[in-house]
């Protein structure tokens, strides 16, 4: 479904992604992984057409997405959320939601109708009425989710939507994202906590300095001495071997 | 959720100005009136581009000189009367509302930027308009008085009143549409956040220029009223720093991105102008009061007058009467 080959992206004398290749399956639940600062978030600006690749392709369905805005590919069925959220403010959880489902209807009722329904599925229905501000983190984070939700994706790439909640929210986050797989949605994310992304993930990639250090199962990666050794030092290494 | 009341307010408040000239007698206030409802208008128009997809402008001007350039020389030059006139008026505005649009949008000109660069395009549309023959250069332009409908032009103040009142319920229905559809909530989107509405599928750079595509417009049309009342035209009229402001104050003050914020600015704009020429003979006087004022509402109420009652009404639990006009369970 989606496939990127030999990507790179150079922030002045930073290589921020070097020619990375990497592939996700319809129906899949991929996670790319990583320290901090290794690439990951400018990896899916590229895919999503936020930053222009220095090198490389991108294929959606077998097309090549590089150079598209990012409204165009959206328009294709492919949508990612912000690692650091991006509500709309002003305006209350509803119409947040209302403004993912106009990418697919031009009237007013349908799109409140499916935004009520996106809301019913990632549990903000008590929250519709609310400004977007008034959120809490796990609001927002699921505001995120729900937005891109609403513009009916293929393929969903989720920045980080578990940093900053507690266990039960994120146990929460896992079911949710679980039954927007169940409903035809492949989805590709971003993610810092382990457990989930143990939980989730059908394969995993890892990113470290721009360069992919690894894939397979989250079980392979786990047990891979040179994941190991990229998160030392992080604190990630002991986690990962407790589970 | 305030559709519904909005549209009846509109129409009781449309119906009462309509009946006005029946009541009032005295030609200035008639005169007063007819230039709250062209303010209005014309603070729709910014309110537009500046208050709904929040790019703010500068140089809002530049689209009522061009409008009123237009009709003008078309009668003058061609004899083509303003009541075709005004059509190509309205045309001339959407045009460099879409040269402006694509220039500045499309190289990703925002904020500070984007409102300096339309002040550009208005102080060089005057000098041009200046130096150039066909618009009659510095002397300017005379026109004939002739009313009748064809020429846009009025025996009385009323006719004028009607024909500003009926730009202005205009631009209020544009706004209505603007609240309660696609396009609106897009503007609004991109207003809030640019980069997420973009990430939703927005093509922000269209909805930016059809935004002001829309303000150039009404501007156009703006410029065809102006020349058939007042009969003449000039480059600092028709490209007057000062409209420029006056249609971005009134619609701070009455509140920004709100369906009749720029009515209700431009009735204290222009009652506090009458009050304080009443009072003080010291020309520009008003606009320092009124400067004032401007402070205070952007120190106070960030979201204008209007806020003042919206604020009240988040407050108070919706009476049985706010349900019944609304017919929302959760108004
Ligand atoms: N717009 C930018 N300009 C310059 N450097 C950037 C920019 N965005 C990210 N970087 C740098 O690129 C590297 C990767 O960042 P990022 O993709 O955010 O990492 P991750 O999401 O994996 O934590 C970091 O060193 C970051 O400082
Ligand atoms: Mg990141």
């Amino acid at each position: 479904m989606l496939e990127v080959r030999g990507v790179t992206k150079r922030f002045g004398g930073l290589t921020a992604v070097s020619s990375v290749d990497l592939a996700v399956a319809e129906g899949e639940i991929v996670s790319l992984i990583g320290p901090n600062g290794a690439g990951k978030t400018t990896l899916f600006a590229m895919i999503a057409g936020f930053l222009k690749l220095n090198e490389g392709d991108i294929f959606l369905n077998g097309n090549s997405i590089a150079g598209m805005k990012p409204h165009q590919i959206c328009k294709f069925g492919m949508v990612r959320t912000f690692q650091i959220t991006q509500p709309f403010a002003g305006l209350t959880t509803l119409q947040n939601i209302m403004v993912g489902a106009y990418a697919h209807t031009n009237d007013r009722m349908q799109a409140q109708q499916k935004a009520e329904q996106v809301a019913d599925i990632i549990g903000m229905t008590s929250l519709l009425g609310l400004g977007a501000d008034s959120l809490t983190v796990a609001g927002r984070k699921r505001l995120e989710l729900a937005r891109a939700l609403a513009t009916n994706p293929k393929l969903l790439l989720l920045d980080e939507v578990m940093a900053g909640l507690n266990p039960t929210e994120i146990d929460e986050i896992v079911a949710v994202i679980k039954g927007i797989r169940d409903t035809g949605v492949t989805i590709f994310l971003i993610e810092h906590v382990m457990k989930a992304v143990m939980n989730l993930s059908d394969r995993s990639y890892v990113l470290n300095d721009g360069k992919l250090i690894a894939t397979g199962t989250p079980a392979e990666i786990a047990a891979n001495p040179v994941v190991i050794e990229a998160y030392l030092g992080h604190g990630a290494a002991s986690e990962m071997a407790g589970e | 959720m305030e559709i519904n009341r909005h549209i009846i307010l509109l129409l009781v408040s449309a119906a009462v100005m309509l009946a006005a000239p029946f009541f009032i007698t005295s030609k200035f206030y008639i005169d007063v009136l007819t230039l709250i409802f062209f303010t209005a208008y014309i603070g729709q128009s910014w309110n537009i581009l500046g208050g709904y997809a929040g790019q703010f402008s500068f140089g809002g001007v530049m689209f009522f000189g061009t409008g009123a350039y237009t009709s003008s020389i078309l009668l003058t030059t061609f004899g083509i009367p303003p009541i075709i006139g005004i059509v190509f008026a309205i045309i001339a505005g959407a045009l460099l509302g879409f040269i402006v649009g694509f220039m500045s949008f499309r190289s990703g000109l925002k904020g500070s930027y984007f409102a300096l660069i339309t002040l550009a395009f208005a102080e060089l549309l005057r000098v041009l308009a200046n130096s150039v023959e066909f618009t009659g250069g510095g002397v300017g332009l005379f026109l004939t008085y002739a009313p009748g409908l064809k020429d846009l032009q009025f025996k009385t103040p009323t006719g004028f009143y009607y024909f500003a009142l009926l730009l202005m319920l205009i631009s209020i229905v544009i706004a209505l549409w603007l609240e309660r559809s696609r396009f609106g909530a897009q503007l609004v989107a991109i207003r809030e956040n640019e980069e997420a509405a973009e990430a939703l599928g927005i093509n922000t750079l269209k909805c930016k220029i059809y935004a002001i595509m829309i303000m150039g417009a009404m501007g156009g049309a703006a410029g065809t009223f102006y020349a058939q009342k007042y009969l003449y035209l000039d480059p600092p009229i028709a490209y007057s720093i000062h409209l420029s402001v006056e249609m971005l104050l009134v619609t701070i003050v009455g509140g920004m991105g709100t369906v009749f914020g720029p009515l209700i600015g431009a009735f204290v704009l222009h009652i506090v102008n009458e009050i304080a020429r009443h009072f003080i003979d010291t020309p520009g006087l008003s606009l320092i009061v009124y400067g004032v004022i401007l402070i205070v509402i952007i120190s106070y109420l960030p979201n204008g007058l209007i806020g003042l009652f919206r604020k009240r009404m988040k407050k108070s639990k919706p009476t049985a009467l706010d349900r019944l006009i609304s017919g929302d369970k959760d108004a």
